[in-house]
């Protein structure tokens, strides 16, 4: 028995896949966004020297690095209706998990970033007269986030493919798509064959721009 | 202008600085110098409130730096440093470097801020640089450019960290040229440095540090010419040497 691959048409692409590609890759998007935002907000909470900062931000990261993606998607799904009293649906429920999660490994990132870039830059900065936030803007990110362009995007690669569990609360995502799909014409291994290999490209190309963007960094400094 | 009143300062059980008094007064240059470890460069960073004292009174123009109501954003950007490592902001060229806390702290305008730049570039002869990145610049032209960006800030005073001991001998005179044409401006110096040539020609005052203590302050024409403490006279021995 062969692979037969003739179901698969631009129209079922249309049908099935495309809507499924467009989620995925917009949960990527806003959870890379958010995630590193808030993720640089909880690094330089936790690199700051009042422990009533440091404290929570080291718990509430150590909490969501030690925790599995597939149980907090599955636990904020069920907690938030509870906690605001009525369902969300699985798409936005999907986006706050994800930038939640992922803020947790954006910060620890960010955090060697921050360390990368010497000390005394901030201090310069100090000098001149600008306030911590200004600093720390102007002076320290900008080059913290550009040290750690490379694994940003690599963590963001990592987001794209994870963003396959959301399978778990049923919200219609890319590799959702190939399934359905695949139970439709009653194909499910060549669908999940061909969703191998879409995830393959995406993610490959990808990296081959990171490794690309990596070798021009050098040159640069 | 600057007054540094019994100032004493621990890292952890290590103190650093211990009961330390020196002024500089308005239009003064003066000269702080000792063996390496011996509190000077801490002490330095004190008086902008770079780092923390736990004992004692630091005022630079009359206003408490280590006051907590202090505004020391504010206070700082009337005060004017130079680095060892000139700590320039590598992601930014020689002209933002320059125009960054002019437009965001003192809020000038971008065309008052490139106009200061400009001149300054011209004053420590690096014009022709203004839009090359710092990696790109030699140390000594590094420095230079550093001296120009705390100058653009209009200080009241300007505090040198050892300015010149992170450079290759070749280009210590080209950064020590501009400190001195500064210091013949009349402009107020506190200069931790171990270079006594630039001492003997501009300082008024000369600080010698050793072990966290101020040791000596005195006159240029005293501590050159009968230095009171053994200490100190060691230490120009090992360092007048050559």
């Amino acid at each position: 028995m062969g692979l037969d691959l003739s179901f698969f048409t631009w129209d079922l692409a249309r049908n099935f896949l495309i809507g499924g590609l467009i989620f995925s890759v917009v949960l990527t998007l806003v959870a890379m966004t958010g995630g590193i935002f808030f993720g640089t907000l909880l690094a330089l909470a936790r690199l700051s020297d009042r422990p009533w900062l440091a404290f929570p931000a080291a718990g509430y990261v150590n909490a969501m690095r030690s925790v599995p993606l597939v149980m907090v998607i599955l636990w904020f799904f069920l907690l938030i209706p509870f906690l605001i009293g009525r369902p969300i649906g699985a798409e936005w429920s999907a986006v706050i998990t994800f930038t939640a999660f992922e803020s947790a490994y954006y910060s620890e990132i960010m955090r060697a970033g921050v360390q990368s870039v010497a000390r005394g830059q901030a201090a310069a900065g100090f000098a001149l007269g600008l306030t911590y936030a200004q600093s720390m803007r102007l002076v320290v990110l900008p080059q913290a986030f550009r040290n750690m362009l490379p694994v940003l995007l690599t963590q963001t690669i990592i987001l794209f493919q994870d963003t396959s569990l959301v399978y778990a609360i049923g919200a219609y995502d890319l590799l959702k798509g190939f399934e359905t799909a695949g139970k439709n014409f009653n194909r499910p291994v060549e669908a999940y064959t061909l969703a191998a290999v879409v995830y393959f490209v995406i993610c490959y190309s990808l990296s081959g721009s990171v490794r690309r963007l990596q070798r021009r960094m050098a040159v640069v400094r | 202008m600057i007054e540094i009143r019994n100032v004493s300062k621990w890292f952890g059980a290590f103190q650093v600085l211990k009961d330390c008094s020196a002024r500089v007064d308005k239009g003064e240059v003066v000269v702080v110098c000792g063996p390496s470890g011996s509190g000077k460069s801490t002490l330095i960073k004190c008086v902008n409130a770079l780092e923390p004292i736990q004992e004692g009174e630091i005022t630079v123009a009359g206003i408490p730096v280590t006051d907590p109501k202090t505004d020391l954003p504010k206070l700082r950007a009337k005060v004017g440093m130079v680095f060892q490592h000139f700590e320039l902001f590598p992601h930014l060229s020689i002209m933002q470097n320059l125009t960054l806390a002019q437009v965001r702290v003192l809020r000038r305008t971008r065309e008052e801020a490139n106009e200061k730049a400009l001149k300054l570039l011209d004053r420590v002869g690096l014009r022709d640089q203004a839009q090359k990145f710092p990696g790109q610049l030699s140390g000594g032209q590094q420095q230079r450019v550093a001296i120009a960006r705390a100058l653009a800030m209009d200080p009241l005073a300007m505090l040198f960290d050892e300015p010149t001991s992170a450079l290759d001998p070749e280009m210590i005179n080209e950064v020590l040229d501009v400190m001195v044409e500064l210091a013949h401006e009349g402009m107020t110096m506190m200069c931790v440095t171990h270079e006594m040539g630039f001492a003997r020609k501009v300082a008024h005052r000369v600080v010698f540090m050793d072990g966290g203590e101020i040791v000596e302050d005195a006159s240029k024409e005293d501590f050159f010419g009968k230095p009171r403490s053994e200490r100190a006279q060691l230490f120009l021995s090992k360092i007048l040497q050559h």
